[in-house]
């Protein structure tokens, strides 16, 4: 056989030719978002403001911070449905610690930073809790972290007794309300986290032993990669994430209420990972566009309530968005 | 007895056994657990989430996933409460229409542009949702008491609730399909290998396509049902059934990589969790203990825990990733 095979040479003259979908999928959301904001500064009164920066930044920091998680979680072909229900968790762990509900603490400081710690960390094992059922039994993740999903809200539910828990504590909602340079506080640190990701998934041995994992699971264990380690980690890491993002919103709420943080988030982060052009099956992520998928949906949903379409029909865009988002990367890669 | 034998019959009886356990010890624990008014309601507030899980049982086996039936019933509870002055048929066909469209677009998705299940239903749950709002201008909508639509929810048969009826009439059907004819056996050669059923001839895309659609259908009727049952159109009522169902799946013992399953069993593992509940209930109307329902969730999620990681060792089956 000195022929190449007919794929191959099918797909050397794909290469030759002008290929709109691999186009399409490498930088369909860098145009679509530059599109939206072209129709926005034409149409949309008073977009060119810092107000509409900010509450566009705002409102998508919590969505980019869990997306990062759930980024490398389905880099090594997994995903992760606990996230909302972790937020919760950790959001209404955190003011029964603070408000001195579990043990008395004198400082404001000392609980406040203990509440943080403690509530991020609980997230963090239960995402390790998440990772092991993957990792050592095998279960396939979408089931592994339906577990958690309908156990997670119910634990948050159970521990407040279903109560909405008010607080006004600066010295802790600094994390959703404080403006340093005039930034929200959020803001800086979804930027932090994006960027030490990225520089992780680039740059280091863990970084692309988790692209290894999700590429090929069987080669990579063959060629001595602790597969199991890896998995444990990007749980743990989405974990983490997801107790993070639990914080900032009760912050800017200054409430917790078990039945409403982090609903629905498991959607909006993979929706953000899969129109960002993260491979859904492994093997090949970007956190960066991850960052610009989250963005291009908060930016529709905002286009349109700005121009008067409703909340629900916006679902109905963002249903489509992606669909085609995905079908785009589907065509490159058929 | 050998262990291989041991453990083919726990993994095929194992909900089964499980079933009847639980029952036996709510007969012999609380006075009324068989009571007929307690059985009846069990029975009448489950079947929604039966029909469902049926739909759901069907696109598992292929190795799918739907993760839109609930924002699909909710659609379709609010379009079969907008049809129900009507009457009783123009609401149900309605209910069920909207469920078969959304159903329609999951099949063309999957079947067509060739997405992933799970991602194609995501959006279609959205998309639904949506849809579902608008319709309902935002709010719940009313259905017409006059118009006898009610019945289909509230109504009794010989004494047997009409949605219990539906749900064992359509289990019967799937049980059918699923056992006795060409699409039913597709739909597990299908799971059990995708590309080789193709090799042997089979239309994996039409079986596929067709269950999304029925999917869709019955989440479409569990939809009637529910506005029926409670006398309005809920547009933003279904969130999480999508997982509830899943689960009652799983612990009926079917594999979610697809290729093996029974609807029986299914039925079974919705069943019992709904008794669990049930249970539950019993356990604190005794005055002993003081379970929130918020309890149910963590419960549920504790049995679903203990089902997969049996189902894990038991079956030593090495599943792929999603």
């Amino acid at each position: 056989m000195t022929e190449l095979p007919r794929s191959y040479a099918d797909r050397d003259a794909v290469a030759r030719s002008f290929d709109l979908f691999g186009f399409l999928s490498r930088y369909g959301t860098v145009i679509a978002l530059v599109l939206l904001v072209a129709f926005n500064l034409a149409f949309t009164r008073n977009f060119a403001t810092m107000q509409t920066l900010n509450v566009n930044l705002t409102q998508v920091c919590t969505i980019v911070v869990v997306a990062v998680g759930m980024t490398l979680v389905i880099a090594t072909g997994g995903i992760d449905l606990s996230v909302g229900s972790l937020m919760a968790i950790s959001g209404a762990l955190a003011p029964m610690i603070f408000l001195g509900k579990i043990l008395p603490i004198g400082s404001i400081y000392l609980s406040v930073a203990a509440a943080m710690i403690m509530s991020v960390l609980v997230a963090g094992l239960l995402g390790l809790f998440n990772g092991w059922l993957v990792a050592r039994f095998r279960i396939q993740p979408i089931v592994a972290t339906l577990v958690l999903f309908i156990a997670g809200r119910g634990i948050a539910q159970v521990m407040t007794n279903g109560n909405l828990q008010t607080f006004r504590v600066p010295e802790f909602q600094w994390i959703g309300l404080a403006r340093p340079l005039d930034i929200p506080a959020q803001v800086i640190i979804m930027a932090v986290i994006v960027a030490a990701a990225a520089w992780v998934l680039k740059k280091t041995l863990f970084g692309r032993c988790v692209l290894a994992v999700g590429g090929n699971e069987r080669a990579s264990e063959l060629a001595g990669i602790a597969v199991s380690r890896i998995k444990l980690a990007v749980y743990g890491i989405s974990g983490l994430c997801a107790g993070l993002a639990g914080l900032i919103v009760i912050a800017i709420n200054s409430s917790s209420d078990a039945n409403l943080v982090g609903l629905g988030m498991e959607l909006d982060a993979i929706a953000a990972v899969a129109v960002g052009g993260t491979l859904l099956s492994g093997g090949k992520a970007t956190i960066v566009g991850t960052l610009l998928g989250a963005l291009t949906i908060q930016l529709v949903r905002y286009t349109l309530l700005a121009n008067g379409v409703p909340d629900a029909a916006a679902l109905v865009v963002k249903a489509g968005i992606i669909a085609l988002a995905v079908w785009l990367q589907q065509q490159h890669r058929g | 007895m050998n262990r291989a034998r041991l453990v083919r019959i726990i993994g095929t009886y194992g909900v089964l056994i499980a079933l009847a356990a639980l029952v036996l010890f709510g007969y012999l624990r609380y006075d009324r657990f068989l009571s007929y008014y307690n059985v009846m309601t069990l029975l009448r507030y489950n079947s929604m989430f039966a029909l469902v899980a049926l739909g759901m049982c069907f696109v598992i086996m292929t190795g799918g996933i739907d993760l839109s039936v609930g924002s699909v019933a909710a659609l379709g509870s609010v379009a079969s409460a907008l049809a129900s002055p009507y009457g009783i048929v123009p609401g149900l066909a309605a209910g069920i229409g909207a469920g078969l469209v959304a159903g329609l677009i999951n099949g063309v998705l999957v079947t067509r542009a060739n997405l992933m299940p799970f991602i194609a239903t995501l959006a279609t749950m959205q998309a639904a949702s949506g849809s579902a709002l608008l319709l309902a201008g935002n709010q719940t909508v009313s259905v017409s008491y006059e118009s006898g639509f009610t019945a289909i929810g509230q109504g009794s048969l010989w004494t047997f609730p009409i949605p219990t009826t539906i749900a064992v009439v359509a289990y019967l059907i799937g049980s059918l399909v699923l056992n006795y004819t060409g699409t039913g056996r597709a739909v597990l050669a299908i799971g059990g290998g995708e590309d080789a059923s193709r090799l042997m001839g089979l239309r994996t895309d039409r079986v596929k396509f067709l269950v999304y659609v029925a999917s869709g259908g019955l989440a479409g009727l569990a939809g009637v049902i529910l506005a029926s049952q409670f006398g309005a159109g809920q547009p933003i009522e279904g969130v999480g059934w999508e997982l509830f169902a899943i689960a009652g799946v799983v612990v009926g013992g079917t594999l979610l990589t697809g290729g093996s399953g029974s609807v029986v069993t299914t039925l079974a593992g919705v069943l019992l969790l709904g008794i669990l509940f049930n249970v539950l209930n019993f356990e604190n109307g005794m005055g002993w203990i003081s379970l929130s329902a918020y309890w149910q969730s963590v419960i549920r999620g504790l049995f679903l825990l203990t089902v997969v990681l049996l189902q894990a060792r038991l079956t030593r089956r090495r599943v792929g990733a999603l």
